[in-house]
């Protein structure tokens, strides 16, 4: 069968697998498309390269598209996104001094409660702390920004710097930051390299958080809509593959390769598993749900998730809320999903928006036929998002 | 006279900084800086106070320089990758050329213009040097993997070194796969059956 060769960019991280596997699997050919994957070198390469069509999609962070929209940062050129790539998948983690002076304080590194990590962690930073991100438009940021808003650490002056990836365990070394919040496998990286303990996963902030979206240009969205329903529908296929617990151990094989993620297989099983090293001590914790491709309609670019990213960003820019959830909101494009996914087995919500935060567990929800299962979808310090009222 | 032009280049090789800087001075009125170290970089830049930000495409510092783009920045001046009007071409072309450039808002495109085209045309000609140079590597170690795969099937099947080189030809013809690639899933499997 003829296909279509479709550039696409990616960060190497663990949450690119879903492009990954789409591409080793063949699933992409079986659409039609031919996944001509592309690494960028950094976030804003890669935006830039979306932005100005050297490819055709990307795997982005979800706030990136949102912030575009809203016209923060330097390029404004219309961005869908179009599936959610990933949920979750962060880890907050602080350098030796910190991890030093916490364990003399006798905390447990639970890696579970996200009230008791920001009191700890406000007692040890004594006043200030330094953080390491990837990018100022990152789920990174939010997650942090929310946390530290709900605890201790409101109290304490935190500096939030971007750091890239690959280079946030040199960083931590050099004391350039103290702690840091960062997709995997870098945060295991920093553990292995002995200049990091992890403090907590995302999901302690909140469970189901938007992380990487599949982005193309809204005009490539109108213009190649039976491109972008093949890439969609291999993606998605990719996912329902990773889901199969018996298909981690050769999905951490595919993305070690040199080409992708060139780490070793164990790091990206720590993700892929949810099991983590926290310490050069070798203690163990478990995750559940740390990174989700597929479960629970995890693909569906809920209206409400971007909505409460444009909140975020419009309080600490001072924007106007109500124009923020327009702008924002439009940018994930639930109308594409359902057209690129209808005739297949995949999970469609019967709305589009949801409550955020406000499933405390696993919850049966009317979909477009019959039912499916939402993930438990809650805030640490249980507040909710009503993306209807703006003045939640 | 137009007031100088503050232009900062973020570059780590010594040999690429100078090769740039020397370039742009030729432009006339520019005040050139080069950083070099990525720990704190904005801040670094920030002492500047530039016009001009130039950065390769491809350093992965590139985003601590997102920072400046932000208001509420270590800047008091907004900076912004140049978007509109005559500047998005240019800002096009400089992201093809490999090199990202961030301008202070405002700035008029005919001052920044003759910058921005010099720094596009000496960084295409340092990417293709790159790029040749990442050519020549990789057809060397192609080279060793397909000897490595000829030497394997000479002692395997006992033939000499042309005929095994016409047989790796054959089967990735046959297969539609460059020499390489069908040399060195041989050389793998080899090496998972010693």
């Amino acid at each position: 069968m003829r296909t279509v060769s479709l550039p696409i960019a990616y960060m190497p991280l663990v949450d690119a697998a879903p492009l990954i596997v789409a591409r080793e699997m063949g699933f992409d050919q079986a659409e039609g498309v031919s996944l001509d994957l592309r690494a960028a070198p950094s976030w804003s390469s890669l935006r830039d390269m979306l932005a100005f069509g050297h490819v055709d999609a990307a795997h982005l962070l979800s706030p990136v598209p949102v912030a575009m929209a809203m016209r923060l940062g330097g390029i404004a050129t219309p961005i869908s996104a179009v599936s959610v790539l990933s949920l979750n998948g962060n880890v907050i983690g602080v350098g030796n001094r910190l991890e030093q002076r916490l364990l003399d304080a006798g905390y447990g590194f639970d890696f579970h409660d996200a009230h008791r990590a920001g009191a700890a962690l406000a007692d040890a930073a004594a006043g200030e702390v330094v953080f390491g991100v990837p990018f100022p438009f990152s789920m990174h940021v939010e997650l942090l920004r929310y946390w530290i808003a709900g605890t201790a650490l409101a109290q304490t002056k935190v500096d939030i710097r971007t750091v890239p990836p690959p280079l946030m365990a040199q960083a931590l070394a050099a004391g350039e930051i103290d702690a840091f919040c960062v997709g995997e496998p870098w945060g295991s990286v920093s553990v292995d390299n002995g200049v990091g303990a992890l403090l907590l996963p995302g999901t302690a902030i909140w469970s189901c958080a938007p992380e990487k979206v599949l982005a193309v240009r809204t005009e490539w969205a109108e213009t190649e809509p039976h491109l972008l329903g093949g890439l969609m529908r291999a993606i998605w296929r990719a996912g329902r593959w990773l889901s199969k617990p018996e298909s981690r151990t050769t999905a951490s094989e595919m993305l070690s390769r040199r080409t992708y993620l060139d780490v070793s297989p164990e790091l990206i099983d720590r993700a892929l598993m949810g099991e983590f090293t926290i310490s050069a001590r070798g203690e163990q914790r478990q995750v559940d749900g740390f990174v989700e491709f597929f479960n629970g309609a995890a693909a569906f670019p809920w209206r409400s998730q971007a909505k409460w990213i444009a909140h975020q960003l419009a309080g600490r820019n001072g924007l106007d809320h109500a124009e923020a959830g327009h702008l924002g909101g439009a940018v994930f494009r639930s109308d594409l999903y359902r057209s690129a996914l209808a005739g297949t087995q995949a999970e469609l919500p019967g709305a589009s928006e949801k409550i955020e935060g406000a499933i405390p567990a696993e919850a049966l929800v009317p979909a477009a036929t019959g039912s499916l299962m939402l993930p438990r979808n809650v805030f640490f310090d249980r507040r909710v998002f009503d993306p209807s009222g703006v003045e939640c | 006279m137009s007031p100088s032009l503050t232009v900062v280049v973020v570059e780590q090789n010594r040999d690429r900084a100078i090769a740039i800087v020397d370039a742009l001075k030729e432009t006339g009125n520019v005040d050139v800086h080069v950083i070099s170290e990525a720990s704190g970089l904005a801040r670094k830049i920030a002492i500047h106070s530039p016009d001009i930000v130039l950065i390769d495409i491809d350093n992965p510092s590139r985003d601590r320089l997102e920072e400046l783009t932000i208001a509420s920045g270590p800047m008091d001046r907004p900076v912004a990758m140049f978007v509109s009007g005559a500047a998005g071409q240019l800002a096009k072309a400089a992201v093809e050329a490999g090199v990202s450039a961030y301008v202070v808002d405002g700035l008029q495109a005919e001052r920044i213009k003759p910058v921005i085209d010099t720094a596009i045309a000496r960084f295409q000609v340092l990417r293709q040097m790159r790029t040749e140079l990442e050519e020549t590597r990789r057809a060397l170690e192609e080279r060793k993997v397909i000897d490595r795969a000829k030497g394997l099937l000479m002692k395997a099947k006992g033939i000499p070194e042309d005929q095994a080189y016409a047989l790796l030809r054959k089967t990735a013809m046959n297969q539609n796969r460059r020499v390489a690639d069908v040399a060195e899933a041989l050389v793998t499997a080899s090496g998972l059956l010693s």
